[in-house]
Parts: structure tokens; sequence; C-alpha cells
């Protein structure tokens, strides 16, 4: 067990590395160079010289292997280097940032579970066969819904329709109501097509049968054998939704203008901010990961059948 | 039908019949049409009988069982005619009312044990489920009870298997979990659905020995689905055999096999290998071996350095024109044991040896052309045909590999080789998805032949037919071998089909050679009690040529 | 009888076409082919669809609500949305187009060689694969777009290359199924070459479902294209692309409803008929 989770840490960090290697060649070393964008502007009036000195002093000048393995220490201290546009450290940046979309996205997730949940409970358990596959296709027209689209449809809908959110000094849950049903619905969507999905097949498996056989209702059937065979496929698409939350983040916070990582983001490829986005990349590649390790972690607690699997590898 | 015989009817049907089916026709609705598979089926199952419903793929057999407990796809349809339950009218019972009966009057042991348990629930709480859903509580009271069930389905250790997850179980000890919450209430009609048809033979006797002796303790009626008529043979009362989804032939079990009146019953015994009789193949005056194996030996690596050998020093040889079968249980090494003939896997130790030449000293070209001399029939032909090539570019596809000949000469080399497996040359366009089990086996085999090769490797090539396709295919490989003086290695787990069509056999246990010698030999003197016991579950005792044993009471 | 006497040469026929596998007509999966065709055509030919033009306004006719002569309605400028969505469709087009065709080249490539090879080469593509997968898509294609710069050919490449891990992921697990299947084991057993064997049995094979997956991700590059065009990175205004004329209408949602909510549609309405045909060809296959 101890030797599959080392093995197991071992793969991650050699993804994390390489992530961090292909963003440092593609963001720092090919051109594109944030310095140059912002101090060749004429109406600062630097000399040539100047500007050497000002890379000089950001470290741009020294080979790429030198700039690799500083930015390697430097990442691994805390330190991601400074944010050009806004001249600010980029951790400071982020550390001030961060909090808000932390909730944003989190609340995003927990209302998208209990979305994903409802609908594909319902797509099981509702009485007419018509009516539950009409349930069971809602998330694939969910899934081919625009992220920012939701955004401004709800915004036109709730804010200027119906006038149930305010959009001049609303309160704190009408401030984040919309953004987090927009952020919401796509990863419900594909997260209850999985779930349905995975419930179908467990359905077809003989052994309903077998428990219907025994006289088990459907509620009983669903909760008490298909949930825990159906979370696993669920799990494996956690790193995925992980992914699509920071994603959402992105446009949700830009549709609403709210702070945050996503603005952020958003703000440093309009300005080239190479040394912001290759922080927040990497950061998002450690998340990953770390999300990926949990579940693998997690899997064998569900299906005692890949416990044998990892003992028997380690 | 006169009142009086009708009122005395329905006054048997309360006192004794569990079962009465009548006249039931059942469809399945496939995009807005209903495909009606059951027609008119009519009979009953009295207390404490076991009545066996017999019938091949596609006979409605298992549609049937699945209408009598409600478990029908969801787009099965009862269209007509009515199932009582103890006097109770069933058919049009919703899921909710049907549940009130389920595992309290009527249970099921279902086909294949193995995918018949939650993979991430212990045995124990799945058969304690069975009183939870009748309404018992207290966790220990139910632990208790199941403890017991286990002890009288002959489970080993039941207190440990309690808290077993189902992977950690054997097949057999799977299906003993099952039997024990199918007759955990004490049901009055126990539908049992093909129950031993995944299980290895000397397991399935002891599984229908069990579910015998439940039976005749608590006097519970069977409902025994199979398409094996020397289990019929075995344990049925009576029986009724379906065809296309109509009775054929109904009757007491003896009276069926013994007299059959439908020439479809007829057909369907003389086809059955257990209960055929036909005499041992004599062996042609024997020539010099074209396949030999000597002292075959073969490791799988488990990683760690460890490993497992799954060939055992294994040796025997094969002349042109006799038929060598390779028998045994699963895992006993037999397809191990041939995919090293053909060059799949490379020995560990020992040596085969085709016409003179050692396999594994030869390089890979090498290896190639000797594919002219030796080919492969794989098990299940609806996986060893390319779906999306036409039967035509199936069998040509070896010519290509070898022969520099043109289109025409390919298309002769085709249509002769068809011709000689039994299909006409309309199905040349075919593709595979289009044909039937028995057609595509043929295809299988008319691409084994085209090469002309000396010796053909079939691997478990009938066992995933029915019995009367089995038995065309059967007959064609011994008229090709008598035509074109091949030698055949017939892996196989049905001794009875060894008997009916090869003239040398190697029992195989657990990848040890137990016993080889000539057929007639090994059936009539075995000489390892492991043979010993193989031959004796061969179902179809009561009326098998064979001569063996009683089966233990 | 004379019912039954009529059934049976129509059920005769039916089983007859059943034969030769004609295929169903199922009204969504049509309906789902015509939208396709229909944007193509907008595509191709955007003139003959519509009397406006796609980027020059008429002065006088701003922000007007839908009507006969201006069935969307028009924006800030007095331009048809109609006319606009109509001329954005070769943008969103040809940019999925671009984008599936960069994914599923790459990615098939490299899932047919790590799927093919031995051990090393397999671990070493898949690893670099997981590597690209653990990067959340749009932080991908926002790192590649900081790199080539806007520009429509740019977001699509970007795109194109964030689904390539996917892509490669998906024919490596089909070659691989594929390869494990008796009926390439039989291939080889009748003296078939590997290159042979590929060629004829396994590409083939492992297709069917790249190719629905192929379906799939032209919606998701739809959708991609149209979210980095609302944030602006793609084509400059005032080339009406349909994540664009979102973002441009945004400006007016307070008032002109229509601005946003029917070039939504139209990314929806193309988004489901690809997922809709993907179905289809998985279906299939």
């Amino acid at each position: 067990m101890s030797n599959y989770l080392l093995s197991r840490i071992g793969q991650a960090a050699i993804v994390l590395l390489l992530a961090f290697a292909a963003s440092f060649l593609l963001l720092q070393a090919l051109p594109g160079d944030a310095i140059l964008i912002k101090y060749q502007n004429p109406e600062m009036g630097l000399t040539p010289e100047q500007i050497a000195e000002i890379r000089v002093l950001y470290g741009a000048d020294a080979p790429i292997w030198v700039q690799f393995g500083n930015t390697v220490w430097n990442f691994v201290q805390g330190s991601f280097g400074y944010s050009v546009q806004a001249g600010v450290p980029v951790r400071d940046l982020i550390a001030v940032n961060l909090p808000a979309t932390l909730r944003l996205s989190s609340l995003g997730l927990v209302a998208a579970i209990a979305l994903a949940l409802l609908v594909a409970f319902a797509a099981t358990l509702a009485p007419l066969r018509w009516l539950r596959s009409l349930i069971a296709s809602a998330p694939s027209l969910l899934a081919a819904l625009p992220v920012f689209w939701i955004g401004i449809v709800l915004i036109q809908i709730f804010s200027f329709r119906l006038r149930l959110v305010p959009v001049i000094n609303p309160n704190e849950f009408q401030q984040l109501v919309l953004p987090v049903a927009t952020l919401a619905i796509p990863i419900a969507a594909p997260l209850a097509q999985v779930f349905i999905r995975s419930l179908d097949e467990i359905e077809a498996q003989p052994f309903i049968a077998v428990v219907r056989a025994k006289g088990a209702s459907r509620a009983w059937i669903l909760f008490r054998h298909m949930l825990r065979n159906a979370i696993l496929p669920v799990l494996t698409i956690a790193g995925v939704l992980f992914g699509d939350l920071l994603a959402g983040a992105v446009v949700t916070e830009t549709v609403f203008g709210l702070n945050g990582l996503g603005r952020v983001t958003e703000q440093a490829v309009s300005n080239q901010d190479t040394a912001v986005l290759q922080a927040i990349v990497v950061l998002a590649a450690l998340g990953f990961v770390f999300v990926n390790l949990l579940v693998d972690l997690a899997a064998p607690l569900i299906d005692p059948r890949l416990n044998r699997k990892i003992g028997a590898a380690a | 039908m006169t009142v009086t015989t009708l009122a005395r009817d329905s006054a048997e049907v309360l006192a004794d019949r569990i079962l009465d089916i009548e006249d039931l026709s059942i469809a399945y609705r496939e995009s807005g049409q209903a495909r009606r598979v059951v027609h008119g089926v009519s009979f009953s199952v009295a207390a404490g009988e076991v009545v066996a419903l017999v019938g091949e793929s596609g006979s409605g057999k298992t549609t049937t069982a699945q209408a009598v407990i409600g478990l029908l796809a969801e787009n099965g349809e009862v269209e007509a005619g009515s199932i009582r339950i103890g006097g109770v009218e069933v058919s049009s019972w919703n899921d909710r009312r049907f549940n009130a009966i389920r595992g309290k009057v009527v249970s099921l042991i279902p086909q294949d044990p193995g995918a018949s348990l939650n993979p991430v629930m212990t045995v124990g709480k799945q058969v304690g489920e069975v009183f939870r859903l009748a309404g018992q509580r207290g966790e220990a009271h139910i632990r208790e009870l199941v403890i017991s069930l286990f002890e009288r389905v002959g489970l080993s250790d039941p207190a440990l298997r309690y808290d077993q997850y189902p992977h950690e179980l054997s097949g057999g000890m799977k299906q003993r979990v099952l039997i024990a919450s199918a007759i955990a209430l004490r049901p009055r009609l126990i539908i049992a659905d093909e129950p031993t048809s995944a299980l290895d033979v000397t397991v399935q006797r002891r599984i229908l020995d069990l579910i015998d002796d439940l039976r005749r303790e608590t006097g519970t009626a069977v409902l025994l689905v199979t398409h094996d008529l020397g289990v019929v043979a075995d344990r049925a009362d009576r029986v009724i055999v379906l065809r296309h989804g109509r009775i054929q032939e109904t009757g007491k079990t003896t009276d069926v096999l013994e007299k059959p009146t439908s020439d479809y019953t007829r057909q369907l015994l003389a086809d059955a290998p257990a209960l055929a009789e036909s005499a041992y193949r004599e062996a042609p005056s024997a020539t010099d071996p074209v396949l030999s194996v000597e002292n075959l030996i073969k490791d799988f690596a488990l990683g760690r350095g460890q490993s497992f050998r799954a060939v055992d020093d294994v040796s025997f040889s094969v002349s042109a024109g006799t038929t060598h079968a390779i028998v045994g249980e699963s895992g006993s090494g037999k397809t191990t044991t041939i995919r090293t003939l053909v060059g799949f896997e490379t020995p560990t130790g020992g040596e085969v040896r085709v016409l003179g030449q050692a396999i594994d000293k030869l390089r890979p070209d090498a290896l190639r052309q000797l594919r002219k001399t030796i080919q492969l029939v794989h098990q299940n032909p609806f996986s060893s045909l390319d779906p999306l090539m036409s039967v035509e570019k199936i069998i040509e596809e070896p010519l290509l590999n070898f022969e520099r000949l043109s289109g025409a000469e390919r298309h002769v080399r085709v249509r002769e080789t068809l011709d000689r497996v039994g299909l006409h040359a309309d199905l040349l366009q075919r593709r595979p998805r289009a044909l039937s089990g028995g057609q595509r086996q043929r295809v299988a085999i008319a691409r084994a032949l085209v090469l002309e090769p000396r010796i053909l490797v079939l691997d478990e090539a009938v066992s995933a037919l029915d019995v009367t396709v089995q038995a065309q295919i059967l007959r064609l490989l011994v008229d090709l071998q008598e035509r074109l003086g091949l030698a055949y290695v017939f892996v196989t787990h049905d001794l009875a089909v060894v008997r009916q069509i090869a003239h040398r056999v190697t029992v195989m246990q657990a990848g040890k050679a137990v016993e080889t010698g000539a057929v007639r030999d090994v059936f009539d003197n075995p000489v390892s009690p492991y043979t010993r016991d193989l031959i004796a579950a061969i179902p179809g005792g009561k009326r098998s040529p064979f001569t063996r044993p009683r089966r233990r009471r | 009888m004379t019912t039954l006497d009529l059934s049976k040469p129509t059920t005769a026929l039916k089983s007859r076409v059943q034969l030769v596998k004609w295929p169903r007509l199922e009204p969504t999966l049509v309906l789902s082919w015509l939208v396709i065709a229909l944007a193509i055509a907008f595509a191709l030919a955007p003139q003959l669809f519509t009397p406006h033009s796609g980027t020059i306004g008429l002065a006088g006719n701003q922000l007007k609500p839908p009507s006969a002569e201006h069935w969307l309605g028009t924006d800030e400028i007095g331009r048809d949305v109609f006319a606009r969505i109509i001329y954005g469709a070769i943008n969103s087009l040809s940019g999925a187009l671009i984008a599936v065709t960069v994914g599923f080249t790459g990615g098939t490539a490299l899932g047919l060689i790590a799927g093919s090879s031995r051990r090393v080469v397999d671990d070493t593509i898949m690893r670099l694969v997981d590597t690209l997968l653990s990067v959340p898509g749009l932080l991908l294609q926002l790192s590649i777009i900081i790199i080539l710069g806007f520009g429509t050919t740019n977001v699509a490449i970007a795109v194109g290359a964030t689904s390539v891990a996917s892509f490669a992921r998906l024919s490596r697990a089909e070659v691989i199924r594929v390869r494990r299947a008796d009926y390439v084991e039989a291939a080889f057993g009748s003296g078939g070459r590997f290159l042979n064997v590929l060629w004829r049995h396994v590409l083939p094979n492992s297709l069917g479902t790249v190719l629905a997956y192929a379906a799939l991700q032209f919606g998701v590059a739809i959708l991609a294209i149209a979210t980095l065009g609302f944030l602006g990175y793609g084509a400059p205004p005032p080339i009406p692309e349909w994540g664009l004329l979102i973002a441009e209408g945004r400006k007016y949602m307070t008032t002109s409803w229509w601005l946003t909510v029917f070039p939504g549609l139209a990314v929806i309405l193309v988004v489901l008929a690809a997922n809709r045909i993907s179905l289809a060809l998985r279906a299939r296959s």
C-alpha cells in the first residue's frame, strides 16, 4: 500500500515537473517578452540601455537553463516572480484574489453536485419511462450552453425582467446567487451525464435483477446497490471537473464583473503578463494532480476489488 | 371444456399447483413494433416438483421464466394469457405488487454467479438483505440467520464468508451464496435459470445436488431453465421442450427422453453429446506424428520475481488424420497449452515440434511461414471475425499473406473453401453481423482451411453454440478430417464431446496432464481419480451410454 | 383473416430492408444534419440567405427589436442580427474545423503510435499526454494564445491543441482494445505481418469511435471558440464572430435582449446537432 502510494506520488510529481517545464518553455523562453512590451512604450521614454538594465533586474538576460533553475527554485519557495503589468509580486496578486474565487467555485461545486444528484435520481426513480428518458436527456442540453451565455441570460431574466436580483447594491447573497448558478449549470451537466450513464450500466447488470427478485423497491436498489457502484466513474472525472470549475470561474467573473483569480487570468492574457499566467497554470496543474491523487486513494474505499489489485502490486 | 371439468381443474389449482401458466404470449417492443417471442405457452408446476423448460437460444425459455417473477426487460410485455401463482393471477401486476411475493413465494437462482452479486457489498449483507426486505430487524439476529443458511448450503467457514466480498469467492461458492438467498424465506417456487451453465462440470454436479437436497427438505417446487438435456435427464420430473417460443413437447422426463413424439425433440436428443449413442472413433493406422509436445512448461510472471506455472510438464503427439483432445476445467492450462502450439506463447521449457521443426527456435518469418501448416480456430465466432469485413475478405486474407495469386484465382480458392465448409456462395458479401453463430464458426473454419494446413487447433470451437448447431459443426469437422487427412488438437471442457470426436485425449488439471491415452481406454478404465470425477460429473447419467457409478445422494 | 394476408408481404419486405441495414430515420438525427447543413450553407454562401450586410449598419435603424424586416432585430449601429449570425457562421465553423483537424491528426497519430509500440515509447507518450491533460483546457488555450497572439486562426489552433491529449488517450485505448480482439490474433495467426494487420484490422476498427469523438469535439470546439471570442481573444470587431456578437450585445442587455439571446441560440443549436450526430456515430461503431 505504501509502495503504491509512493509510486503514485512519484508519477504525480513527474507530471507536475513536465507541466512546469512546458509552461516555462512556452511562456518564458519564447517571444512575447512582457518586459519589452511594457517598457518599450515610447511614452515612458526609456533608452535601450535602461531597458537592458531592467531586463537584468528581472533576470531575463541569463541563459535559459539558469532561468529555468531560478524559476523552479523560486516556485518551490513560493515566489512566483513579478506581475509586469501590475508591478506587484504574483504571489500577492494570487493571495488577494484567491479567497473570492475559492468561495465562488466551492459554492458552484456544491450546487453542481446537488443539481446533478437531483437530476440523476429523478432520471432513475421517476414513475414513467418517457419521463425518465426526458429527464435523462436534460444534461446533454445543459452541456451545450456556453457558460457566458448562461450568465447573461440569467441576468436578463432575474435582474432585468423579473427584478428579483438587484444589480445595484446587492447584498452578499444576491451578489453570489447568479454567478454560482452560472458556474454550477455547466459543471452539473457532465456530472449528471456520467452519473446517469453509470447508473444505467449498473442497472443492466445481472445482480440488480437478483436484488429485484428478492423483492426490493426501486429506491432500495438505487440507494443500497447502485449508488456505491455508480460513484466510481463519476470520481474519475473529478480532475476534469476541477479544470472546468477554474475555466468557469474565469468566464463567470468576467461576465459578472467580480474580482478573483479568473479576472486576474483574463487580464493577464490581455496584457501578455506571462508571469501571472504561468503561476496560475502551474497552480492549476498542481490542483489537478492533487485532486486525481485523492481520487485514486479514495477509490479502493469504494470498490474493494481495487484494494486487492493494489495489494498485489505492492 | 365443460363447466364441471373447469371447476374441478380450478379446485386442483388451489390444491397443489404452485404455478399455472395458460396460453401465455410475450412480446418485446422494439422501435415501435412488437416482436412476439413466446406464443401461447401453457404448463403448470405442482408443489415439490421439478419442471424443466428446455430449449436452445431464442426459444423463449428465459423470457417465460422472467415473466413468472415479473422481471421481464422493460420493453417486454405479456400480451395474452395468464400466469397464476398459488391460484392468484399475477401477469398484470406491476413491480410494487410483485415485490410482495418475490423472495417469499417465488425466488430466483440466476444464470451467471460471477455477475449476480453486488461487487461492493459483503455476501453476508446481500443474503441478510432478504430478511431485511421481509421486515426482520436486528443486525446480530440477521447475521445468525445468514450464517446458519451458509452452513445449510455447504459453504465452508460460514462466519468468515459473511464478511467477504464476492471477488474473494470461487464461482461455486458464489452460486451457493445465491442459493442461500433464494431459499432464505422458504419460497414455494424457485426459478433456476441455467443455474450451472457458467460453472465447471464437477462444480455443476455439486450445485445441482445441493438444489435437489434442499428441494427435498422443504418441498419447494423448482422451475429449471436449461439448454442441457443431460441436466434435464438427471434432475427433472417433467420437461417442456420449447422452440421459437412454442411448446414442442411436454411430458414426464422419462417419457420424453425415451419416446419423444416431436421431430425437434428427437433431433435435440440425437445432437446432445451426453445422450447420443455413438461408438468410439477408431484411429487410423498410426503414422509419424505431425505435431509433438514434449515436457512443455509455461510460466507467467506475476511481478516481484514471482511466477505462476500454467502448464507443467505436458507431453503428447498427434498423427495425421487423428484428433487429440485436451480436456479440463477452467484454469487447467489447456488454452495456454494450445497457444504455445501456434506460437502465441513461447514455452518456458520443453519443446513443441510441428512437422519436425521446433517452433520456439524459429525466427519470426519462419514462424510466419509455419502458419501455412498449423491454424487456430478460436472459441468464440462472435469475436474472431473482423466485424467490418465481408465473408469473402475474411476467408481471402490468409491468401494475401502468402501466395501471389490473381484476384480471380483467389476468388476460386475462397469459393472452394466456402463450399467445403458447407456454406452457400450467397454469403460471400455478408458481414459477420448478418450471420448466425453456426455460420460464423464455419467462416472461421474456412479461414483456417484456405491455406490448406495439415493441423487445426480448435479452442473450445463448439462450446459457444447451441446443441444442434454444435452437432452440425462436429459432423463437419469429422467429415473434413476424413477427406483432407487433417490432424486436430481439440480443446474442450466437455468430456461427452471428446468421446464423439477424438481418438486420443489428454486430461489436464492445474497445469498437469493427469492422464493421456486412447479415448476408449481413458473412458473405460480411467486411471486418475480426477478423470473418474470428471466422467461421473457428465450430466445425463440416467440415460447416458457411459457406465458409471450413481451420483451421490 | 384478410388482415393477416395483407400484413405478410409487408413484413417480408421489412425483414429484407433490415437485412441491408437501411438506417431507420430518426427525427432528431435528421434535424441535426439539417442544422449542420444549414450552418455550412451559411458559411459558404451567406449572401443567398440575407439581403442585409453582415458588417455595415443602416443609419436610423439602431437597436430595433425583431420584426418582419429584421427577423432577429438590429444592433447598436443598425446591423441586422440575423445577417451577422449568417456571416459569422464561416468564422465559427472553419475555426471548429481547424481545431478538430489539429486535435484529430495530432492525437490519433500519438495514440496510434503509443498503442502499437513498445512499453517505453507508450509510457513516454502517455506521460506527455497526462501532462497536457493536467492543465485545465481554458488555461492551456490561453497559454497558447498568449504565445501565438489573438485572432481567429490562432484561437482555433489553441482549441485544437488542447484536444490533442484527449484524442490521443481515446485512440490509444481503442487501438489497445482492438489489438486484444480475437480477430486480430486470428489475423496474425493466418500469417499477417504487423503493419498489414495494423492497416487491415486495427485502424479501421478503432477509427469509428474516434470519429464519433471528433464529431463531439466539433461541438466542444464551437463552444470553446465562442468563449474565447467572448473574452475578446478571437476575431477583432467588426468581424461577426458568434462569441464576439454576444460580448458586444452585452453592453445593451438591459434593453435589447435579442442581441445576446439569438447568437447564443445559434451556438447552442450547432453544438446540440454535433453532439447528436456524435451519438449516432458512436452507436454505429
